[in-house]
């Protein structure tokens, strides 16, 4: 364990809990999700695994507090999240991101110390040695005052989770981290998420390539706007449930 | 040579119209990063053309004052960008055609407005700017205009970048985006508003995306993208105004079209993103030509 952990839950007595209960989400009339519950906790990597449309995306935004609510919430550690919470971290998509923007790796990874820093406040020393540390921890130190754009793949989804521990995120949630990337960045992004799961911190993560699931997580939620099953990958993960999960709606009621 | 060079700051005039473009084109230079990185030209362009009639309208009503055009056209800016907003969410049309036709209608509105009111001499003035027509209460109504954008731009400089980046994001780490982006176009209305009398509601999106755009081609900082934009804007606006008693020709076109050659000499010749750079470049990586690629 490396001492970059002190802020995850690895070095408390107990594993923080992320509660999803009943959670109901509606775009205008259209329920995108209902009823959606699961239970996890830190140290866990969970796959979100479902047909498009089936409300990945959706949940991750819930999670994170950047979609309104029609029902039911999400608790973390015990309370509810209201709005947004230093502790959960959203990493979009690669392609919703404007990697023309002028800004560094360093600047990227910056911006995750707002909550601690504030509007105006200087960056101090404190959040400095947290971007280090971040960089550090995510193997960008050569790369940091490149422009974004100047990056593999993989390299720009490191960048990503750089800001999240900068941040000191316990909980991340990532859409599609692995989309788009090449056959190392792969493997070096599942390694990464392996390490920083069993620092304790809870992943969350859409995925859609079925023949990686079981190497990379190790809980899942079948999702199809309810939840078709969620539990331990060997149990949960079974070819029954996955064809359930994205068969065609044959006149369904 | 120096002095047919400086022979035009001998008139008060002159001063007054170098002293205005300086600060008018260091203010839209700074706020045009803002525009460039927000990709919102063809917006804010649409709001300056919503401009004219609340200009008529204040002159109708109030007269033409220090503070009337002002006013009347931040009025108008505020009807036409909420009205698109309104009919957008109240109607299956998206918000880029509803501010079309908003624009442009209000713009048609402005411009028989202003012919009834006995001002007609004064349109061009208004449709392209008359830097030199300025009186000193003109200018000090524009310093403080750019005064108060430049210190909330400043002073909000670390959300609102986060914003314009990612907003999504930029809510999870608890920055307050929507208010963010609202008072954002609020500030480059004003700013907008402040250039119309150096360039006029026709041009002032030049100004007010140009400088900025072309400090973008010439590095990946974004403070060079700020205060690069705001020396750009600044200074191409001055020598402008110079070169436009020396040539005999209008300010407000001569600022506007000297920006853009400043931005082709960058898109051209620019160190790393430059067209000739690029082509060199890629002449390198390949071998060949680039001509010779078929």
């Amino acid at each position: 364990m490396t001492a970059s952990a002190h802020d995850s839950c690895a070095h408390c007595g107990h594993h923080h809990e992320l509660r999803v209960e009943r959670l109901t989400v509606r775009y205008h009339e259209v329920e995108a999700l209902s009823d959606v519950s699961f239970s996890t906790s830190c140290g866990a990597c969970v796959a979100l695994i479902g047909p498009n449309g089936a409300g990945k995306s959706t949940l991750l935004k819930a999670v994170a507090g950047l979609q309104p609510i029609a029902g039911g919430g999400v608790l973390w550690r015990g309370t509810r999240v209201a709005r947004w919470s230093h502790e959960i971290a959203y990493l979009p998509q690669r392609e919703n991101v404007d990697w023309q923007f002028p800004i560094t790796v360093r600047g990227v990874v910056r911006m995750g110390r707002f909550p601690q820093a504030g509007w105006w406040r200087p960056f101090s020393r404190h959040d400095d040695e947290a971007i280090d540390r971040a960089i550090a921890m995510m193997n960008l130190q050569a790369l940091q005052d490149r422009q974004i754009s100047q990056l593999s793949g993989g390299q720009q989804q490191r960048v990503f989770i750089a800001r999240a521990l900068a941040q000191e995120a316990h909980v991340l949630l990532l859409d599609e981290p692995f989309t788009g990337l090449d056959r190392n960045s792969k493997s070096a992004l599942a390694e990464t998420l392996r390490v920083i799961a069993e620092e304790g911190r809870l992943i969350i993560a859409s995925h859609h390539d079925l023949d990686t699931v079981r190497d990379i997580y190790d809980e899942v939620l079948l999702l199809r706007r309810k939840t078709v099953a969620f539990g331990r990958v060997e149990e949960v993960f079974t070819p029954e449930k996955i064809e359930r999960t994205f068969a065609e709606e044959r006149g369904a009621a | 040579m120096i002095d047919w060079l400086l022979e035009p700051l001998d008139h008060a005039f002159n001063r007054r119209a170098v002293l205005a473009a300086l600060l008018i084109g260091c203010t839209n230079g700074y706020a045009s990063a803002f525009v460039v990185l927000r990709k919102s030209a063809l917006k804010v362009g649409s709001l300056s053309h919503a401009l004219l009639p609340g200009i008529a309208l204040a002159i109708l009503v109030v007269g033409l004052h220090d503070w009337s055009a002002f006013l009347g056209s931040l009025f108008a800016a505020l009807i036409i960008g909420l009205g698109s907003l309104a009919v957008s969410r109240g109607s299956r049309l998206d918000q880029e055609s509803a501010l079309a036709i908003l624009y442009t209608a209000a713009f048609s509105g402005g411009i028989i407005l202003l012919r009834r009111l006995g001002v007609a001499q004064e349109m061009e003035d208004w449709l392209f700017g008359n830097i030199m027509g300025l009186r000193n209460s003109d200018l000090w109504t524009n310093f403080w205009i750019s005064f108060v954008a430049l210190g909330v731009l400043t002073a909000l400089h670390r959300p609102l970048l986060m914003t314009l980046f990612d907003s999504d994001v930029a809510a999870t780490l608890g920055v307050p985006v929507r208010a963010l982006n609202y008072l954002l176009m609020a500030v480059l209305i004003v700013v907008l508003i402040s250039s119309l009398q150096a360039v006029g509601c026709m041009l002032a999106i030049g100004l007010l995306v140009a400088p900025a755009a072309t400090v973008y081609l010439l590095t990946d900082s974004t403070h060079a993208m700020f205060w690069g934009g705001a020396l750009v804007g600044g200074l191409t606006s001055a020598i402008a105004v110079l070169a436009g008693w020396w040539l005999n020709i209008e300010q407000g076109p001569a600022i506007v079209l000297m920006l853009g050659g400043v931005f082709a000499m960058a898109f051209l010749l620019g160190p790393k993103y430059g067209l000739l750079a690029r082509m060199t470049q890629s002449r390198k990586t390949t071998g060949k030509p680039p001509v010779a690629s078929a």
